[in-house]
């Protein structure tokens, strides 16, 4: 029962402060509950079907179909939110310019209401597969009951979900005219450890082998698998042993994604909304 | 259909991979019984290496190393192959990451 509780915790959370970010980014928008559920049912959808077809996803590609696979979908994943941040900066201005109301330009971002519904989606398919692999591998090695299983995976889930909850509602206290601005850097960092994330495995893929020496071992100081390391992981994408590649490609796409926001918002966000 | 994909994949990761995998000392591992046998392989430093890891058990296994920076689901009855950057000397932990707590092992390399 414990172990159904913290795989299932520790995956939710992850999948959960995505889904949080995305809805306090969202806030105000009108239907993004809508995308917002349709992106979570995609994903555990996804997710079943890729538990299923496990085997032949890893025996893809000359064994590396599970790597491509991860390495895509967070690319994907990457490219949404950059487009979002991008889109946001370059209409945030003229539209508060236009519209008066604080809320508003964040009202406008259903544009990009579908790039964000992909982030979660792609969120939940990752790691609810992990999950549904986790809970039917114990289900048929028939170690616990069934209902151990369920009470440990439901638990998981609600402590998984309320601190996705706390996130959000720590976000929402943030009153509109900074939120965009802080959410604007949030998606950024995210955006910039999943494609950090990706490199990891097209390294393990053998697709990759640049700088693949390990640059800072600060694993005795904060694990990146303790829980303030893991928090810190979804977020910022902390990684305790990162290989040169990561580094680099990290502050790449931070660069290239501040960057950009700058250029096509003319000025920063926060100040525009004023 | 699935012929397709499968050369495309197959030509796809042999322009890619060749002149990695040629040069690639192999690890092998089986899980079996939840237990990693062996549980202390050896392998060489300073060269690429590949980890095959076959599960015989009836549960999905995810094997996971910090140090070695690889993860990857091994469905049951499956076999995975991972590649690794060259290693310094040292010992490198492992472990099942559906089974922490009894499914681990170390790679020696030196």
């Amino acid at each position: 029962m414990i172990g159904a509780l913290i795989i299932v915790f520790r995956e939710v959370i992850e999948a959960g402060l995505i889904v949080g970010i995305v809805l306090a980014v969202t806030r105000g928008v009108p239907g993004r509950g809508l995308w917002v559920a349709g992106g979570v049912a995609a994903g555990v959808a996804g997710a079943a079907l890729l538990a299923v077809f496990a085997g032949a996803l890893s025996g893809a590609l000359a064994g590396i179909g599970q790597e491509i696979f991860n390495a895509s979908v967070l690319a994907l994943a990457v490219v949404m939110l950059a487009w979002h941040n991008i889109w946001m900066a370059s209409h945030g201005r003229e539209m508060a310019n236009q519209l008066r109301g604080a809320g508003r330009e964040v009202a406008e971002g259903r544009k990009t209401l579908a790039a964000l519904a992909i982030v979660v989606a792609v969120a939940v398919l990752r790691e609810g597969s992990e999950v549904v692999l986790f809970l039917y591998g114990i289900a048929a090695s028939g170690k616990e009951g069934f209902s151990a299983l369920l009470l440990g995976g439901l638990s998981g889930l609600v402590l998984g979900a309320a601190l996705s909850a706390l996130m959000f509602f720590g976000l929402v206290v943030i009153p509109p005219r900074y939120l965009f601005g802080v959410t604007t850097a949030l998606i950024t960092f995210l955006a910039a450890g999943m494609a950090a994330q990706c490199v990891v495995f097209l390294q393990q893929a053998g697709l990759l082998t640049a700088l693949s020496a390990t640059v800072w071992d600060s694993s005795a100081l904060l694990p990146d698998d303790s829980m303030f390391g893991r928090l810190l992981h979804v977020l910022f994408g902390y990684v305790d042993q990162p290989s040169g590649m990561q580094v680099l490609v990290y502050f790449a796409v931070l660069a290239a994604i501040f960057g950009a926001t700058r250029t096509f918002g003319a000025q920063p966000p926060a100040r525009a909304a004023a | 259909m699935k012929t397709r994909m499968t050369i495309a994949g197959l030509a796809l990761a042999a322009l890619l991979a060749a002149p990695f995998a040629a040069e690639a000392a192999t690890v092998r591992l089986t899980i079996k019984g939840g237990k990693f046998i062996p549980a202390e392989p050896h392998a060489p430093a300073n060269e690429p290496l590949t980890i095959v890891v076959k599960n015989l058990d009836s549960a999905a296994s995810e094997f996971e190393s910090k140090t070695l920076r690889v993860e990857k689901v091994v469905p049951p009855g499956g076999e995975v192959t991972m590649q690794i950057r060259p290693l310094n000397p040292g010992r490198y932990h492992f472990f099942d990451d559906f089974h922490q707590e009894t499914t681990e092992g170390d790679l020696v390399v030196e």
